[in-house]
């Protein structure tokens, strides 16, 4: 990071730390005023920043070490609670708790292939090269998320629908989202050329984003096996409190761990397609205390 | 974003982006409705008392078991039982085999099988569905209490 970035950063972090936090009254003004001035440019330059894979590296690897712990804090606590102290279903049993890392997954599933689609719109309309990194490296994890909400959906249906599987449109639809996720991996491994496989795999990835409604409303457009959702960004959870804290938790460390698995992928990726920079070289001779 | 300042060359692009998802997504909303009645997975009841249903082919159809309609036989695993949509469409099912853990009255159900004749629903298959809501043993006890002596709508208050 720049010492003008490093300014800016701090700049805003102290404000939030300082302001807006302990007290957001006087500030909000401020804040606005900031937000819709010229001063809004400063913000918007560090997302350019953030585009640079050279900047992206160096201020990401700040970052790390923070979602790492966060990871391990939400995912342990949230573990923790909803296996052991919430409370059991009175159908289900102990059995519905499967429904901590089933749910998780498959809301992290389908925001994961929402987030790769959107790095292939910024791809295609604005050639950031960074976008291209992104979308590919999103893609094994959101294969691998799939997949698990996929396992443990499966794992939950036996005991208490009396199958491993039935080809309803929630089920079926997200297979389909597997397919698309491990789709791009194979469109960008098939295509030697980086520039023709970005653009193929960031149209692939955006066409598939009508699946995404489909899986989200599968369940209201048609008779499956699969209920209704019981947590929802808009609606009162089914559920009481002292079971859907626990799962909330679970969500947030889920997001966490995708952002910090994608952002260490995309940083060997970036390594990887930069070696030949001068940037890259002092970066590993300072890290290996090798002279070059 | 300065939509309005945005280069033409990058606008034209995202118009054909935005152009792509909404000719798939139409292409495919219209194959989706087509192909309607194949992605429901079950009949309701009332497909099955008017007749929508057709006799003799593997269909899937579901309901609600309802209250006391259980039936066992005693010397094998031939039970049978009545499915409805509270709405008063009502069809029997028969099925011989063991039943899943949440099978129960008052319980979705979805069984694979065949119409007969008679509009009786001869299962191969009876797979449970449980609905979206979660709670504790002890909150159904006060739901269930609430129930009987008070109104029955002030279930929120006691969560």
């Amino acid at each position: 990071m720049g010492v003008r970035g490093q300014r800016i950063f701090r700049g805003y972090f102290s404000l939030f730390i300082n302001g807006y936090i302990v007290n957001p009254a006087p500030y909000s003004a401020k804040l606005c005023c900031i937000v819709f001035s010229g001063k809004f440019n400063a913000v918007w330059k560090w997302f350019h920043k953030l585009g640079a894979p050279k900047s992206f590296f160096e201020m990401t690897g700040l970052w790390l070490p923070l979602l790492g712990v966060l990871t391990i804090l939400l995912l342990v606590t949230g573990m923790v609670w909803g296996l052991v102290f919430a409370p059991q279903d009175y159908q289900q049993g102990q059995a519905f708790r499967i429904m901590y890392i089933h749910v998780p997954a498959s809301i992290l599933a389908q925001s994961s292939y929402l987030m790769m689609a959107s790095a292939g719109v910024v791809f295609l309309v604005w050639k950031i090269k960074l976008a291209d990194v992104a979308l590919q490296c999103a893609a094994p994890i959101g294969a691998s998320i799939t997949f698990l909400a996929l396992i443990t959906g499966s794992i939950w249906g036996k005991p208490m629908w009396g199958t491993w599987w039935v080809w309803d449109a929630r089920l079926t639809s997200t297979l389909v989202l597997l397919f698309l996720f491990v789709g791009v991996m194979a469109l960008r491994s098939a295509m030697e050329n980086q520039a023709t496989a970005g653009r193929a795999t960031s149209i692939l990835a955006v066409v598939g984003l009508v699946n995404l409604p489909i899986i989200k409303f599968s369940v209201d457009w048609w008779n499956t096996l699969h209920q209704p959702a019981s947590f929802s960004l808009t609606e009162k959870p089914a559920m009481p409190a002292e079971m859907y804290q626990p799962l909330l938790v679970m969500v947030l460390g889920f997001y966490v761990f995708f952002f910090l698995i994608w952002i260490m992928r995309m940083r060997l990726e970036i390594l990887r397609r930069e070696h030949r920079t001068d940037w890259v070289r002092r970066w590993y001779a300072a890290r290996t205390q090798h002279a070059i | 974003m300065k939509f309005g300042k945005m280069k033409t060359q990058r606008r034209n692009r995202l118009f054909a982006l935005v152009f792509i998802v909404l000719g798939v997504g139409s292409a495919v909303t219209l194959a989706l409705n087509a192909l309607n009645e194949n992605i429901n997975l079950f009949y309701a009841p009332d497909q099955i008392v008017s007749g929508e249903a057709p006799v003799g082919q593997l269909i899937r159809a579901g309901g609600m078991v309802s209250n006391g309609s259980i039936e066992r036989s005693t010397t094998d695993l031939k039970v049978h039982f009545k499915v409805s949509d509270l709405n008063g469409s009502t069809f029997t099912i028969q099925y011989e085999g063991v039943l899943p853990d949440l099978f129960r009255e008052g319980q979705g159900v979805i069984a694979k099988g065949r119409l007969d004749a008679t509009g009786m629903f001869l299962a191969e298959e009876v797979l449970a569905k449980h609905d979206e809501n979660y709670m504790p043993p002890e909150v159904l006890g006060v739901l269930e209490k609430n129930a009987v002596t008070a109104h029955a709508d002030n279930q929120d208050s006691t969560l």
